[in-house]
């Protein structure tokens, strides 16, 4: 069988999957970014390239995932949001991201221009996620962009989505995973999970679905920003134990890894497909944590 | 309804500085139950602009329909007459009303801001973006092209906290609201339905209808 990507040949025949995570810089020079992928290149299978994270102008997503793979040979996911785009601008870049030999995707509405260095811009939002998968699988599967018209050669990208399984209410986040499958999306990418019994409860909600789930990994680097993801980001549940650890490790950064390591034994045995490790800006942590969980044995 | 706000009272004084004649003109319908452009707000505006000369202050009973404001302009020629400049206290569809009916320079005094429901006076809440392509038989008869930030078609974005939209934590996550109505209403099989891309070429502006039979 052929794959069109390492990430989709790792989903289908390897035990445990591991993804990282990119941010391209605020700069018009990748040289930092390269020297970041070259430090995770052996620990995971493929990287996501973040698109203008939190509304947050940064170097284009395409250019850098081409840059990437490129210059350090680590394949990329690229991640396309709808908040900046229009429909015709989104499609465009999707073919000229096969053309630049990019081989995953991962559809994201985006989050809102509100929330970023830029609230007073126009947000887009032509599309929303599930209708820019629609749009991915007419064009793989039918060869025709959104106005029906014929494109000579269609994209064939592994197309993926996120779900964040500690919402609430979580039933409209698993029927719009059920509207991502539909369209085509192949694996999801969840958000920050730091409590197993969120994931179980989750994972039983959507047995009938045939989606990969790389679990969100990001290691808590203090008890503060433990407390300010508490409060700031949706879904993110921490227990109240991990908060205590953290305030009385003498190396946080020690613990907040060690307690990650935790988690990921506790839902490695679970029907996950695998992990996806962020660490906002820090390349090198994403290497530390992966080799941590790895030398632990967990997966 | 449409719901307007008074503009700060600097940036009026501002857009008449060459004006000394000021004709000021509400609007009896929104902006009088909007407590923007009635009787009452016509005259506090006489009194806030007391450099200026007052030719006169009416308020119209729909400054946005052509025929009765021409109507009612005929009573008050000799204030349109002097006047350099007209305010009107009213949505901008008034003030351009005006601007056909006249050669004045027209002044708005209200910031147009969105069609809404009145919960009481001075609580007001935007529910509908004139779209031209109404859903509301698909979302439960809640309208996510006007209450959600990003107009989602297909259920809500992973943003909401404690039922709360990701934009502002005191605004309902409108999705969250569709989802908890259409189950309470049976209704979960269209709420799972997919939404296709939106049609945006029937709403370009300038929108406009014209009746066969009215022409």
């Amino acid at each position: 069988m052929s794959f069109i990507s390492s990430l989709e040949k790792s989903l289908a025949t390897s035990k445990f999957t591991i993804t990282g995570e990119l941010t391209p810089p605020k700069s018009a020079s990748i040289e930092d970014l390269l020297d970041g992928a070259k430090l995770i290149k052996d620990d995971v299978v493929a990287t996501n390239v973040t698109d203008n994270p939190t509304s947050r102008v940064v170097m284009s997503t395409l250019a850098t995932c081409h840059l990437i793979e490129k210059q350090t040979g680590l394949e990329t996911i690229y991640q396309i949001t709808c908040r900046d785009r229009n429909r015709l601008a989104l499609q465009s870049d999707i073919l000229a991201a096969n053309a630049l030999g990019i081989k995953n995707i991962l559809v994201l509405t985006g989050d809102h221009i509100t929330l970023g260095d830029h609230p007073e811009a126009k947000p887009v939002f032509d599309l929303d996620s599930v209708q820019l998968l629609w749009t991915i699988k007419r064009m793989q599967e039918e060869g025709i962009d959104l106005a029906g018209k014929k494109l000579k050669t269609p994209p064939k990208l592994f197309v993926g989505a996120a779900v964040n399984p500690g919402l609430d209410p979580i039933e409209p986040e698993i029927i719009r995973l059920e509207k991502k499958a539909d369209m085509g999306a192949k694996f999801a990418q969840t958000q920050c999970l730091y409590d197993p019994n969120v994931l179980e409860k989750f994972m039983d909600q959507i047995s009938h679905l045939n989606v990969k789930i790389l679990v969100g990994i990001t290691p808590l680097l203090s008890a503060g920003m433990a407390k300010w993801m508490v409060k700031n980001c949706p879904g993110v549940i921490i227990p109240d134990e991990m908060i205590t650890r953290l305030k009385e490790a003498e190396d946080k950064v020690k613990e907040g890894i060690k307690m990650i390591v935790e988690v990921v034994s506790k839902i490695a045995p679970t029907k996950i497909a695998g992990i996806h490790v962020m660490v906002p800006e820090r390349a090198d942590l994403v290497a530390e944590t992966v080799k941590a969980i790895k030398a632990s044995g967990v997966v | 309804m449409i719901i307007t706000e008074k503009k700060p009272i600097e940036e009026i004084r501002e857009s008449l500085k060459d004006s000394k004649k000021v004709l000021i003109i509400g609007c009896g319908t929104c902006a009088a139950l909007s407590q923007t452009g009635g009787e009452e707000q016509v005259k506090e505006m006489a009194q806030l602009l007391t450099d200026k000369e007052i030719v006169g202050t009416m308020v119209i009973e729909t400054p946005c329909d052509k025929r009765t404001l021409k109507r009612d302009l005929r009573t008050a020629s000799a204030s349109l007459n002097a006047a350099d400049a007209i305010l009107v206290l009213s949505c901008g569809v008034g003030v351009q009303t005006l601007v056909e009916l006249t050669g004045k320079v027209v002044i708005p005094g209200l910031n147009t801001k969105f069609l809404g429901m009145t919960e009481h006076i001075g609580e007001f809440y935007q529910r509908c973006l004139a779209c031209g392509d109404c859903i509301l038989d698909e979302t439960g008869g809640i309208c996510p092209i006007s209450r959600c930030p990003k107009g989602l078609l297909n259920g809500p974005c992973a943003g909401h906290m404690e039922e709360k939209c990701e934009v502002d934590r005191q605004k309902n996550c409108a999705w969250v609201l569709i989802y908890k109505r259409m189950k309470d209403t049976g209704q979960l099989d269209k709420f799972k339905a997919f939404r296709k891309p939106r049609n945006y070429q029937i709403s370009t502006p300038p929108q406009q209808i014209v009746w066969s039979s009215a022409k």
